[in-house]
């Protein structure tokens, strides 16, 4: 519980120090919200200079990030200047789509991912594992922004799936099972491209750590009393095994929010991704720390995850001993 | 080795008889992909007669554990026979190889990364009794106790995860392991290196106690002669992949001949002396 309590108190002493960064950052970024206004000779320098007092930008920097915490602490995160609105509500009307496609894709990624990292390891050498060895050189070294553009080029040219946003014309006219459908299909591309760009470095890491296992001298004594394939596999290899895959897993939590945002904007998901490009594009201050900060949650929040998860699993770190961490 | 002939024939109550063992391993090259064959036994012949201990000593990459894996089974040889009574332990089939497991334990040098490191003390020694599918939950938690009792460890720290254990009490659990099956056979894979002096001397106790109390036949892989000299009655050199010089102990250390036996000799200085002087003490 202890351990617990001192990873809370840690996770909240990050994001304080997060959002004084930004401000910081944002403070001294070239250029403002009403910059192009200025330029536009039909508004007045004293419309400006109301507007800016009306948003609070013309208090001093220690002022603007008190009034921030405390719209923080109420739920708001700041008030969109080009939207006129609260920060989070926006915000969060997008993070839902991104969600839908980074939690699928997550998903998937893992799924696949860990019956192919065991099974390569235990078939060390043979064709599988060199197929898979040459495939994810390949998927790593590839950026992920590549592997976009390809896939959405080859889309298009094929007509396979519908490309671009979330929802056809006329999503609204469509039965219930009509609107699963034509999401399902629009989600295919963007998720496709997820998948592809995470899944090696997860196939990877779990063939190393049960690599690692199986050549520890404790599977030999297991061998040695005569113990059954699937029986060595599920009791005394992936229990072991499975401390780097948490804490991988943990920064695939982490990335829920922060790890689609360049697939969002070249696929056209309206998620997070085109939001906060637009909002940085017009020095939407607000906005732009709004989402860092929600990003920063959902980082801090999959390593407390991946942490409990560790804790849950791993008796050395419960009994606080000397391998612990 | 002619000086032995007296003790090998008076042995017709082997235990064990190695006859012609070879083992090869493939290592692939890095670079070129081209398989490089390393034969690190070519043709090992010896016996152990019930109860006794014989000691395979020789330099690191003499082959000496591969000849205690090859044992133990954990490889199979690609050649000769491993005779316990009437089955040739080398040509055994997995089915027949799981029942005859029971009869040849392996204790491991390093105890730490030989145990499970998230199983208790008397999950790791109820572990092989599980495998082997013996007694229930209740009989194979009493054996357990009864085990610790046995190697010296308190049952009151059955529950204590292996991690919380001296290095001497590590190695005593995994001789705890080793028993639960009611091995014939221990094979003991420099399972005293990693100890200091006075741990090992401890152990070494232990493991003469166990041998007198259990008629325990013991293979005793080391490249520490004055260890040796304690446990083995005796012993066989071994030196690239094949046995220079075999004998009962006292004979070998005292008038070694070949020059690998010397260089271990050498290796514990003045401890040829002394054993000499306690020989004399003895008679």
């Amino acid at each position: 519980m202890r351990y617990v309590g001192r990873r809370l108190l840690r996770a909240v002493v990050l994001l304080l120090g997060v959002s004084t960064l930004c401000f910081l950052f944002t403070e001294m970024a070239p250029g403002s919200f009403f910059d192009e206004m200025r330029l536009n000779p039909q508004i007045s320098p004293e419309t400006i200079s109301a507007l800016r007092a009306h948003y609070g930008l013309d208090q001093p920097l220690v002022a603007r990030y008190g009034r921030w915490i405390a719209s923080a602490v109420r739920g708001d995160f700041g008030y969109s200047i080009a939207y006129n609105a609260p920060v989070a509500p926006l915000l969060w009307s997008r993070a839902k789509h991104t969600l839908l496609l980074t939690t699928t894709a997550t998903l998937l990624t893992w799924l696949m991912a860990v019956p192919l990292g065991v099974w390569t390891a235990t078939s060390r050498g043979r064709w599988l594992d060199k197929v898979v060895a040459v495939g994810s050189s390949l998927l790593i070294s590839v950026p992920e922004i590549v592997i976009a553009v390809a896939l959405l080029a080859l889309a298009v040219r094929w007509r396979a799936v519908p490309v671009g946003g979330m929802m056809s014309l006329g999503f609204e006219e469509l039965s219930a099972w009509g609107k699963l459908q034509d999401v399902l299909l629009r989600m295919l591309l963007p998720t496709s491209i997820l998948v592809l760009a995470s899944i090696a470095v997860v196939v990877r890491h779990i063939r190393a750590s049960v690599l690692e296992v199986l050549d520890a001298p404790y599977i030999q004594a297991a061998r040695g009393h005569g113990i059954a394939r699937a029986r060595l596999l599920f009791r005394h290899v992936l229990p072991v095994a499975a401390n780097p895959a948490i804490s991988l897993f943990g920064f695939s939590l982490a990335a829920l929010l922060s790890g689609s945002l360049l697939v969002e904007v070249v696929t056209g998901w309206p998620g997070l991704g085109p939001l906060l490009l637009d909002a940085t594009l017009s020095r939407d201050l607000y906005l732009v720390i709004g989402g860092i900060m929600f990003s920063a949650v959902f980082m801090v929040a999959g390593n407390f995850i991946a942490d409990l998860l560790l804790l849950a699993s791993d008796p050395r770190i419960r009994a606080g001993g000397p391998d612990a961490n | 080795m002619g000086t032995d002939v007296r003790m090998w024939d008076a042995s017709s109550g082997a235990l064990l008889r190695v006859w012609g063992l070879r083992k090869k391993y493939v290592r692939r090259d890095a670079v070129w992909r081209k398989s490089v064959p390393v034969v690190a036994v070519r043709g090992v012949d010896f016996e152990i007669p019930a109860g006794k201990t014989l000691a395979l000593v020789g330099s690191s990459g003499s082959g000496k554990s591969t000849v205690a894996r090859c044992v133990a089974r954990l490889e199979r040889p690609d050649a000769g026979e491993i005779r316990m009574g009437d089955v040739d332990i080398a040509e055994l089939g997995n089915r027949d190889l799981l029942r005859f497991r029971t009869e040849i334990q392996m204790v491991f040098q390093d105890a730490v990364t030989s145990m499970n490191p998230r199983f208790s003390a008397a999950e790791i020694i109820e572990e092989p009794l599980l495998i082997q599918r013996r007694g229930n939950n209740a009989a194979r938690r009493s054996r357990a106790r009864e085990l610790m009792n046995e190697v010296g460890l308190s049952p009151n720290s059955a529950d204590r995860l292996a991690m919380e254990f001296s290095g001497g009490q590590r190695q005593r659990l995994a001789i705890a392991r080793s028993l639960a099956l009611q091995p014939k056979l221990l094979v003991l894979d420099e399972a005293l290196s990693g100890l200091d002096l006075s741990t090992q001397a401890q152990i070494a106790n232990l493991l003469l106690e166990l041998q007198a109390a259990h008629s325990l036949t013991y293979l005793l892989i080391s490249h520490d002669l004055p260890l040796v000299a304690r446990l083995a009655d005796s012993i066989a050199v071994m030196s690239a992949g094949q046995i220079v010089e075999q004998g009962p102990t006292p004979h070998i250390i005292s008038s070694p001949t070949h020059p690998e036996t010397q260089a271990l000799l050498a290796a514990a200085k003045g401890f040829q002396s002394a054993y000499a002087a306690t020989l004399g003490d003895s008679l």
